[in-house]
C-alpha cells in the first residue's frame, strides 16, 4: 500500500522560503499571489495492513516536527 | 571532569569541541552515533556540522540514533549536555530543549563573528561571564532561526533560561534567542560556536570562559 504524507509549516509560523517564492512570482509578473507556503511530500511504500494510527505515529515521532509543522496523511 | 563528544556522519566540529574541552582540562572521549553506551561522563557535547546531510530536517535523523537514546538517559539522570549549532538542532529534535531551529529569515547561510549578550550567568556554562556582558562568537549556519510559541517564550524568560541573545539578530530568531537552557539548567543549546573561539591564533578566546566554567563546576561536583 502507498501513503503520502504532506508536511507544511503551521499557520502562524513564518515561512521565509514561501515568502521568497512569492516575491519571485511577483517579479515574473504573476500578480495576486497573496501567499505561498512551501512544504514537502513524503511517499511511503508500506506493508499491506499498516494502519493509519501507525502512520500517524511515524509522523509524530519523525516525519514532522510538530513544534513548527503540521501534517496530513493520504492513503492511496 | 569527563566529557563525551558525539560523532555523527556529517559532524564537522567534533574535533574542535574535543580540543576546546581538553584545553579547559576535561578528559574527553569521542562516541560514535551507533554506540548505545556513552560511558560514565559528566558532560555530553553534541557538536556542530551537518549530521546525516541535514536530511528531512536538521538534526532529525541524528535524534533517532542509538547514541541519542543514551544522551536522553544521561540528561534524565541529571547529567550535563552542551549542543552547539547542529548539536542545538539535535537537542530540540530530541525534545531535550523546547522550540525548533528554522531556516534563517534572510534564507542565506551566514558565516561570521557576531556580538552576543550573556543573558544569564546562572548556569555552569555562563557563570564565567559577567551579567549583560557582550561577547563575540563565530556563527556558521543556515537554520538558526529559533522558533517557539508565545507560551514557551514566556516560560523561557520567566525561568531565566535564555543564555545568550543576538545583539544583532541576523537570522530572525524569536526574542533574539541564540541559546537556551533546560529547566534544571544543565543542558545548553546554542547556535554560535564557543569552541571556535578558544585560541588567539584563530581570532578570539571569548568562548573559553564557557569551557573553563563548565570544567571548574563539574570538577567540584
Amino acid at each position: 500500500m502507498l501513503a503520502k504524507v504532506y508536511v507544511t509549516l503551521k499557520n502562524g509560523v513564518l515561512d521565509p522560503q514561501g515568502e521568497a517564492i512569492r516575491h519571485a512570482l511577483g517579479s515574473l509578473g504573476f500578480d495576486g499571489v497573496n501567499g505561498v507556503r512551501q512544504g514537502k511530500v513524503i511517499e511511503l511504500d508500506l506493508a499491506d495492513g499498516t494502519t493509519e494510527a501507525q502512520i500517524t505515529d511515524m509522523c509524530e515521532r519523525l516525519l514532522a516536527n510538530t513544534v513548527i509543522e503540521s501534517y496530513r496523511i493520504e492513503i492511496a | 571532569m569527563k566529557a563525551a563528544v558525539l560523532v555523527f556522519p556529517g559532524s564537522n566540529c567534533d574535533r574542535d569541541m574535543a580540543e576546546a574541552l581538553r584545553a579547559a582540562g576535561a578528559d574527553v572521549r569521542m562516541v560514535w552515533h551507533k554506540d548505545a553506551d556513552i560511558g560514565d561522563v559528566d558532560l555530553v557535547a553534541v557538536p556542530g556540522g551537518f549530521s546525516f546531510g541535514d536530511y528531512l530536517r536538521c538534526g532529525a535523523i541524528a535524534a533517532q540514533s542509538p547514541v541519542c537514546a543514551a544522551l536522553r538517559a544521561h540528561v534524565e539522570r541529571g547529567g550535563y549536555a552542551l549542543g552547539v549549532c547542529n548539536g542545538f538542532q539535535v537537542l530540540t529534535e530530541t525534545g531535550l530543549l523546547p522550540g525548533a531551529l528554522m531556516r534563517n529569515g534572510g534564507l542565506t547561510f551566514v558565516c561570521k563573528s557576531t556580538p552576543l549578550r550573556v543573558a544569564t550567568t546562572d548556569s555552569a556554562f555562563t557563570e564565567g561571564y559577567a551579567a549583560g556582558e557582550t561577547i563575540a562568537l563565530p556563527v556558521a549556519h543556515h537554520d538558526g532561526n529559533y522558533f517557539a510559541d508565545a507560551d514557551t517564550l514566556a516560560m523561557l524568560a520567566d525561568q531565566d533560561r535564555i543564555a545568550f541573545t543576538y545583539a544583532d539578530n541576523f537570522n530572525g530568531s524569536r526574542n533574539d534567542i541564540a541559546g537556551i537552557l533546560s529547566e534544571n539548567r544543565r543542558v545548553l543549546g546554542m547556535m554560535p560556536h564557543p569552541e571556535r573561539a578558544v585560541d588567539a591564533a584563530t581570532g578570539s578566546t571569548q568562548g573559553m570562559a564557557l569551557f573553563r566554567g563548565l570544567v571548574r563546576q563539574l570538577a567540584d561536583a
